[in-house]
């Protein structure tokens, strides 16, 4: 804790509450990875290769624990391409390549020997567009805690996971019916509740809302304040609006030389919209680039 | 009638938009002439075929006909042993190719680095579709009737149909799979799923409606198959039942063959009335087809 210059996020309402008054910090140092309780993933030395095109270049922030952590940026800055490092699904991606280390619980998660399979069951992903998978309400939610072996109560579980995600309410009697019968909002929420049932620290949320009307957006945001109680959340947001109202550390990129996505600075929310460090910073936040 | 629209400021006024409409509407008319002798045409031919075949063969339906074993006496010939034959046939072909195909096109989409050499393999796959049925009759020949020494056995007829089907199981299967959206692999990806585990219980159940079509119909070319049946020793003329896997068979196309180039008139019109029964069993198998696509889709909450 003692080599920690500047707050990312340590959770405190105070740091976010109180904008620096004391000017900008100019350096912005991170701990050694590992060493921080109130971190639940730390990342360094990140750089991401598609084929032959260095998609993002030496990103380095921590993911503070039980809170939200919003990715923003221009289009192509390597944002999406950050968080699905974080559960390995670049893997899935024919010629990606992910170099430099991602700290979680003392294992560096991109390690060759670490299985993929079971980071993605600790980190839990919910995507831009609503994919219930095409089974009953109750088939979604349970599916992922079934082949993961978590035994139980399934139907204790289906009710938990989907009052979590503030759906059991709409949904409770008709838990039979197709999640694809959903409304698009309706089947995000369900997305949610599938990706709580198996029990993650984490939940990667890439543009939740991104495909949503404004009522949905709304719930949305408040159930992921709801969730960060229990959980660590990072979500990609191409709305600024949407990161300021809900994260408390705000992450920006922006695209460097060859396009590749370079991290700008990383800062509790309220900070970096009230009083950026960096000049690119203020030039997006304040619409004049982007 | 002017249509006025605003285009990035500047208000654009189109003048006289119905000057084309008139041209535009003949031509649509016109095409939709032509789309439909289009299918006049298929239709047609289909008819005449049908009419021909029906009023040649009609006075040789008799319940007899179905359950009968061919004769040299016209009166008294039946298919019986060859509509067991041909059922049997198929059921082979089935159990061989579906299994097999599924199992290939799934490595091919789902497994498969993708490469030159895959891709390789996927056009020779292709090319193998288009090889002449007569190619995998001799081939069957060679492999099943002589090397596993099965002789001109229901078995070594329906492996070397499986062998004709299945490239086109395969492609057909390919293209299912491909067909499902990705994002539906993520979705179970996401949730800490293997590989095996995402195809099984999401993959393969979201293609299997388009599978089976695709197997279907080409289980239904493959039961109108001749050339490689013959060349595996399917009998023309056959007066027993198979009893096992191993016994000689005789299959619909193939009697149809050795009766329609028999002199007399009257078996010529047996043949007919054969057509009419081969016909008949096309048609139960693609309803059939349609009802299992419909069992498995509806089992699918899309």
């Amino acid at each position: 804790m003692l080599t920690r210059t500047t707050t990312v996020g340590t959770g405190n309402p105070a740091d976010v509450a109180a904008p620096s008054g004391t000017g900008r910090r100019a350096t912005h140092r991170l701990s050694a990875p590992g060493t921080d309780d109130s971190v639940a993933v730390a990342i360094r030395d990140l750089n991401a290769y598609y084929g032959s095109f260095h998609a993002v270049g030496d990103v380095a922030f921590d993911v503070p624990k039980n809170e939200i952590t919003a990715l923003i940026g221009p289009s192509g800055c390597g944002k999406s391409t950050v968080l699905r490092c974080i559960n390995r699904m670049n893997d899935l991606v024919p010629g990606a390549r992910i170099e430099g280390t991602i700290q979680y619980r003392g294992q560096n998660l991109n390690a060759r020997k670490v299985d993929a399979v079971e980071v993605r069951r600790r980190i839990g992903m919910v995507f831009q567009k609503p994919n219930p998978f095409p089974k009953s309400i109750y088939e979604n939610v349970v599916w992922g805690a079934k082949i993961n072996g978590i035994k139980g109560n399934y139907d204790e579980l289906v009710e938990r996971c989907l009052r979590q995600a503030a759906l059991w309410d709409e949904v409770k009697d008709k838990l039979k019916e197709s999640g694809l019968a959903l409304s698009g909002g309706q089947q995000q929420r369900l997305c949610i509740a599938r990706a709580i049932a198996t029990n993650p620290d984490v939940i990667l949320m890439d543009e939740p809302a991104s495909a949503l009307d404004p009522i949905s957006t709304l719930k949305i945001e408040e159930l992921m304040r709801e969730l960060e109680r229990q959980y660590t959340i990072v979500i990609v947001t191409h709305n600024m609006q949407q990161a300021a109202r809900v994260s408390d550390q705000t992450v920006f990129f922006s695209l460097g030389e060859k396009r590749m996505g370079v991290l700008v600075e990383a800062s509790p929310t309220r900070e970096l919209f009230t009083n950026p460090r960096d000049q690119r910073t203020e030039d997006y936040i304040t619409g004049r680039f982007g | 009638m002017s249509v006025e629209a605003t285009i990035g400021g500047t208000s654009v006024v189109a003048a006289e938009p119905a000057s084309n409409l008139r041209g535009r509407e003949v031509r649509a008319r016109i095409m939709s002439v032509v789309l439909f002798l289009g299918t006049i045409v298929a239709l047609v031919a289909l008819g005449v075929l049908l009419w021909t075949v029906i009023a040649r063969g009609w006075d040789w339906i008799r319940p007899g006909l179905f359950t009968d074993p061919p004769s040299r006496r016209p009166e008294n010939s039946g298919v019986g042993p060859a509509i067991l034959g041909t059922f049997y046939v198929i059921l082979l072909t089935a159990a061989f190719a579906f299994p097999v195909g599924i199992l290939g096109a799934i490595y091919l989409e789902e497994y498969a680095p993708q490469n030159w050499w895959t891709r390789l393999l996927r056009i020779n796959i292709s090319n193998l579709a288009g090889v002449p049925s007569i190619v995998y009759g001799l081939l069957g020949l060679g492999i099943f009737v002589e090397f596993f020494g099965f002789g001109r056995s229901l078995i070594a007829g329906g492996l070397a149909l499986g062998l004709l089907i299945l490239p086109i199981v395969i492609i057909a299967s390919q293209e299912a799979l491909r067909a499902v959206p990705p994002s539906l692999r993520e979705a179970g990806y996401g949730l800490g799923a293997t590989k095996w585990q995402v195809t099984r219980s999401h993959v393969l159940p979201a293609a299997m409606p388009g599978i089976l079509t695709g197997t279907i119909l080409a289980l239904s070319t493959g039961i109108g198959e001749t050339a490689p049946l013959l060349v595996t020793g399917a009998a023309s003329f056959l007066t027993s039942n198979p009893d096992s896997i191993f016994d000689r068979y005789s299959v619909l196309p193939v009697l149809i063959y050795g009766w329609s180039s028999r002199p007399q008139a009257e078996f010529q019109e047996l043949a007919a009335a054969a057509i009419m029964i081969m016909l008949a069993v096309l048609l139960v198998l693609n309803l059939t087809a349609i009802v299992l696509r419909r069992r498995v889709s509806r089992r699918l909450r899309w």
